[in-house]
C-alpha cells in the first residue's frame, strides 16, 4: 500500500486522477442478490428463531470508479443495513458483493485486510463515532497504524494535511473531540475515512445530525474530495433534497428492496414507481417564485410502512399503494427498464405512473383521517 | 399579521387582538460553567387561528421560549423577566395552580419525540383521557368515549381496539398522531408544536403537517410551530419568525420572509438548504463559521462573526451596537433598506435557482 500514499501536491490537485476515474466508467462494486436477514428468537425455556427481519431482501446494485451513489429510503428500508453489508460490518445471508471483480462477500479477516483500506466508511453520529478519549491526530492516524502504513515525512505530517484538506486548523491535531463543534468533528470523520486514501467511501446520513446551516459545509465538503480526489461514494440518507444535489445515480428503497434506480434526473424528474412519486410530493418545499408549487403533484399515503419481519406478498408497496390490484399481490414485480424509461433507469412495478411529477386533476389522499376532514371542508 | 412595539407599557393596545403576546421575553438558566442567556428581549404577538413558525437552528432559544410559555421551566435554575399575556392572563407571575387549569385546556404542546413524551405505563386512551377529565370534570366513561373520539379523528384505524393498547404497541407516525390527539382533546385555544415532524418519515411528515392544517381549520387554534425545515415553515406558517442565538432576527408572513428575506442569516439559510427544485450547477452556499455559545455571546450584533456583509455597514457598529427588530415587518441588520434590496436581488436571488 506504500507507494499509493500521494504526497500533498497530488491530494490537493488531483483533478486529473479524478476526471480519468470517472471517465472509465467502470464497475467499482458490484452487488448481486445481497439479502440479509435478523433472525427474531423468541419461546420459553428454548428460545428458537421464530421469524426473520427482512432488511435487505435481494437487492442489485452497481457502483463506478468515481461515481456518486445515492440511496434513499424511508426509516426501516435497509438502507444502512446495507451499507453495513458492503463494509462487511454485517456478514450477508446470501448473495454475492464484489469488489473490482474479487468476491468479498464471505471472506475472512485476513482476506479482507487490504480490502478494508480501500472502503472506508463515514457514520451520522459525529458524537458517538469518535473515541473521546484519543486525540484528533490519535484518531485519523488509526487506520494507518493499523494498516502498517508510513507515509513519507510521518503519519503526523500526513494528519496535518487531512486536517487541512477537511478544512480544519492542522495545528488542532493534539486536541480531543469534545472540543470541536459537531460539524467540525463530522470534518474530522471524513478525514478519518480519507486517511488511507479510499476509492468507495460509504457515508451513511454524514449530515443528517447537523445543523442546516453547517449541512452545506459538510456536503461541500464531500463533493469537493469526491471531485478533486475521485473517490466512488455510497451516498445513504433519507433527506431527497440532499441525495438530489451529492449523487449523480440514484436507487430508492422500500421495505428491504431497491423499487427505483436510475440517474439523477430520471427518478428526481421522470419517476415512474408510485412510491417515488408518493416520497417526491412529500419533501416539503420552498416555495420561491410563487407559481411552481402548483404544479407538484400532492400524494398522501395512509399509514406507516409495513414491518419487515412479514412485508406484504408480490410488491411491498402495494399495501400502500392507489393502483394496487390482485396481480401485485401475486406476483412480485422485477427491477427492470419498463417502456418510456431511459437507459439505466429501472422500476419494479406492474402499473407505473407517468413520468412526471406535476400536479394531477385530483390529488391523491388515501389517508382516512385526512381524507374525512377534507370531505367536510370541500 | 404579527404586529409588535418595543414598549412593553404599550401591549395592551398593540396586543389588544392579539391571542398569545410576548413583551421582551428574557430566559437565562444558572449552569456549572456560568449563566446562559437563552432568550434576550424576544417580542411577538400571535392572533387566534393563525400560524406562527418559529425557525433556527439549535441553540436559538426556539424550544426554550415555548416551555417558557407554558412555565415548563424548573424555576430552581432559571430566570424569567418579561411578559406573556395569553387572552389577557399574565403567565410569568401566574401561580403553578392557575397555569394547571391553563395547561392541556387552554394552550397544549406537541412534543418533538412521542415514545419519549408519552407515558410508558398507562394507554394511549387513559392518556388522552386524562386531560379531559380534569379539565372538564367529565366522567371516565365520556372521557375515554371523547378519547376513542378524538382517536379516530387523527386517523388511527380501530380507535376502539386501539385506545387499550400502550404506547409501544403504535409506530411512530401513530403515536404522534395519538400525541395530537391528546393535545386537541380540550380544544386549546394555543396549540404548541415542537418540531412535530422533525422525528418522522418524509411520507408521514406530509401525512401529519397536513392533519394538523385542517383541524386547525376545524378547531380554530392558533398554532405556534417550531421547526428548523425551512420546508415545512413554508408548508405550515401564515408568519414566520427567525431566531438566532437566543432573539429573532426577521419576521414577517411567510411570503415576505421567503420571497424577499431582509436578513444576512435568513439569506445564508435560503443559500446554504439544497431543495429538489434547485439547481445543480449552483454549489450550495453554507454561512461560514458556527452558532456561538450562549454562555459568552458576541457583542453587538449576534450573527457579527459568521456575517458576510459586516464590511458594507462600515465602522464597528456591527460590533458594538445591537441592531434592532423593527416593529412588524423587518429584519434586525444595520444594512439600510437600499443595501439590503441590491444584496438581495444582485448576490442572493441569483444562487436561489
Amino acid at each position: 500500500m506504500k507507494e499509493e500514499v500521494v504526497t500533498k501536491d497530488e491530494a490537493t490537485v488531483p483533478a486529473a486522477r479524478g476526471a480519468a476515474a470517472e471517465a472509465s466508467g467502470e464497475p467499482l462494486l458490484v452487488v448481486d442478490k445481497l439479502v440479509k436477514h435478523f433472525p427474531v428468537k423468541g419461546g420459553f425455556p428454548i428460545r428458537r428463531t421464530v421469524g426473520a427481519v427482512q432488511a435487505v431482501d435481494g437487492i442489485d446494485l452497481t457502483v463506478h470508479v468515481g461515481e456518486s451513489f445515492g440511496l434513499v429510503g424511508e426509516s426501516g428500508c435497509g438502507k444502512s443495513t446495507t451499507g453495513r453489508l458492503i463494509t462487511r460490518l454485517l456478514e450477508p445471508t446470501s448473495g454475492k458483493i464484489s469488489y473490482r471483480g474479487q468476491d468479498i462477500s464471505h471472506a475472512s479477516r485476513k482476506q479482507l485486510a487490504p480490502i478494508r483500506s480501500e472502503i472506508q466508511m463515514i457514520f451520522q453520529d459525529p458524537y458517538s463515532s469518535l473515541n473521546p478519549r484519543q486525540t484528533v491526530g490519535k484518531i485519523i492516524s488509526g487506520p494507518m497504524e493499523i494498516n502498517d502504513i508510513n507515509p513519507a515525512g510521518g503519519r503526523e505530517k500526513r494528519v496535518r494535511e487531512l486536517l487541512e484538506i477537511v478544512g480544519l486548523n492542522p495545528e488542532h491535531f493534539n486536541r480531543f473531540p469534545h472540543e470541536f463543534s459537531g460539524g467540525q468533528r463530522q470534518r474530522i470523520g471524513v478525514a478519518r475515512a480519507l486517511a488511507l486514501e479510499p476509492k468507495l467511501i460509504v457515508a451513511d446520513e454524514p449530515v443528517s445530525a447537523l445543523d442546516v446551516s453547517i449541512q452545506a459545509q459538510v456536503v461541500n465538503l464531500l463533493q469537493q474530495v469526491q471531485k478533486d480526489l475521485g473517490i466512488a461514494f455510497l451516498f445513504i440518507a433519507h433527506d431527497l433534497a440532499v441525495v438530489r444535489h451529492f449523487s449523480q445515480r440514484v436507487a430508492v428503497m422500500y421495505l428491504g428492496k431497491i423499487i427505483e434506480v436510475g440517474d439523477r434526473d430520471s427518478i428526481y424528474a421522470r419517476p415512474r414507481h408510485p412510491y417515488t412519486h408518493a416520497l417526491l410530493s412529500a419533501v416539503p418545499e420552498v416555495n420561491l417564485d410563487g407559481d411552481e408549487e402548483a404544479q407538484r403533484e400532492r400524494i398522501r399515503l395512509a399509514g406507516d410502512v409495513p414491518s419487515p419481519i412479514s412485508p406484504p406478498s408480490g410488491c411491498r408497496f402495494r399495501t400502500r399503494c392507489w393502483k394496487a390490484t390482485e396481480k401485485c399481490a401475486t406476483e412480485e414485480p422485477p427491477l427492470v427498464r419498463i417502456s418510456g424509461n431511459g437507459p439505466g433507469h429501472l422500476t419494479a412495478c406492474h402499473f407505473p405512473e407517468e413520468p412526471t411529477t406535476g400536479a394531477r386533476d385530483e390529488d391523491i389522499v388515501l389517508d382516512p383521517a385526512l381524507a374525512a376532514l377534507e370531505e367536510t371542508e370541500g | 399579521m404579527t404586529t409588535v412595539t418595543k414598549e412593553p407599557g404599550d401591549s395592551g393596545a398593540a396586543g389588544g387582538d392579539a391571542f398569545l403576546s410576548v413583551r421582551d421575553l428574557h430566559v437565562s438558566f444558572k449552569t456549572e460553567d456560568g449563566i446562559v442567556r437563552a432568550v434576550n428581549g424576544l417580542s411577538f404577538d400571535l392572533q387566534r387561528g393563525r400560524t406562527l413558525g418559529i425557525v433556527g437552528e439549535s441553540g436559538s432559544g426556539k424550544s426554550v421560549t415555548n416551555l417558557t410559555i407554558l412555565g415548563l421551566h424548573n424555576p430552581m435554575f432559571t430566570t424569567i423577566d418579561g411578559e406573556i399575556l395569553l387572552d389577557g392572563q399574565e403567565l410569568i407571575t401566574a401561580r403553578e395552580s392557575e397555569l394547571e387549569k391553563l395547561r392541556g385546556n387552554k394552550a397544549a404542546m406537541i412534543f418533538q419525540d412521542p415514545l419519549t413524551a408519552l407515558s410508558p405505563y398507562y394507554t394511549v386512551g387513559r392518556q388522552i383521557a386524562e386531560p379531559f377529565m380534569k379539565h372538564t370534570g367529565a366522567s371516565k366513561k365520556a372521557a375515554w368515549e371523547r378519547a376513542v373520539e378524538m382517536l379516530g379523528k387523527v386517523g388511527i384505524p380501530h380507535p376502539k381496539e386501539r385506545a387499550k393498547d400502550y404506547p409501544h404497541q403504535f409506530s411512530g407516525g401513530m403515536r404522534q398522531r395519538a400525541m395530537i390527539a391528546m393535545a386537541l382533546v380540550c380544544n386549546p385555544d394555543l396549540l404548541i408544536a415542537d418540531e412535530p415532524t422533525t422525528a418522522l418519515d418524509v411520507t408521514v411528515q406530509a401525512q401529519i403537517l397536513d392533519l394538523l392544517k385542517d383541524l386547525q381549520q376545524e378547531f380554530g387554534s392558533a398554532i405556534v410551530f417550531i421547526t428548523h425545515d425551512l420546508g415545512v415553515i413554508a408548508d405550515m406558517a401564515d408568519d414566520i419568525m427567525v431566531m438566532y442565538a437566543g432573539g429573532a432576527v426577521e419576521r414577517g408572513t411567510v411570503d415576505e420572509v421567503l420571497r424577499a428575506p431582509q436578513h444576512p442569516y435568513t439569506w445564508g439559510l435560503l443559500n446554504s438548504m439544497p431543495r429538489l427544485g434547485s439547481d445543480l450547477g449552483t454549489p450550495l452556499t453554507p454561512i461560514p463559521g458556527t452558532p456561538p455559545s450562549l454562555l459568552n455571546p458576541p457583542s453587538g450584533c449576534r450573527f457579527h462573526p459568521r456575517c458576510t456583509y459586516q464590511g458594507e455597514v462600515g465602522g464597528a457598529r456591527c460590533v458594538d451596537e445591537p441592531p434592532l427588530l423593527p416593529p412588524g415587518r423587518g429584519g434586525a441588520c444595520h444594512l439600510t433598506a437600499e443595501q439590503k434590496q441590491t444584496i438581495f436581488i444582485e448576490q442572493i436571488k441569483p444562487r436561489l435557482r
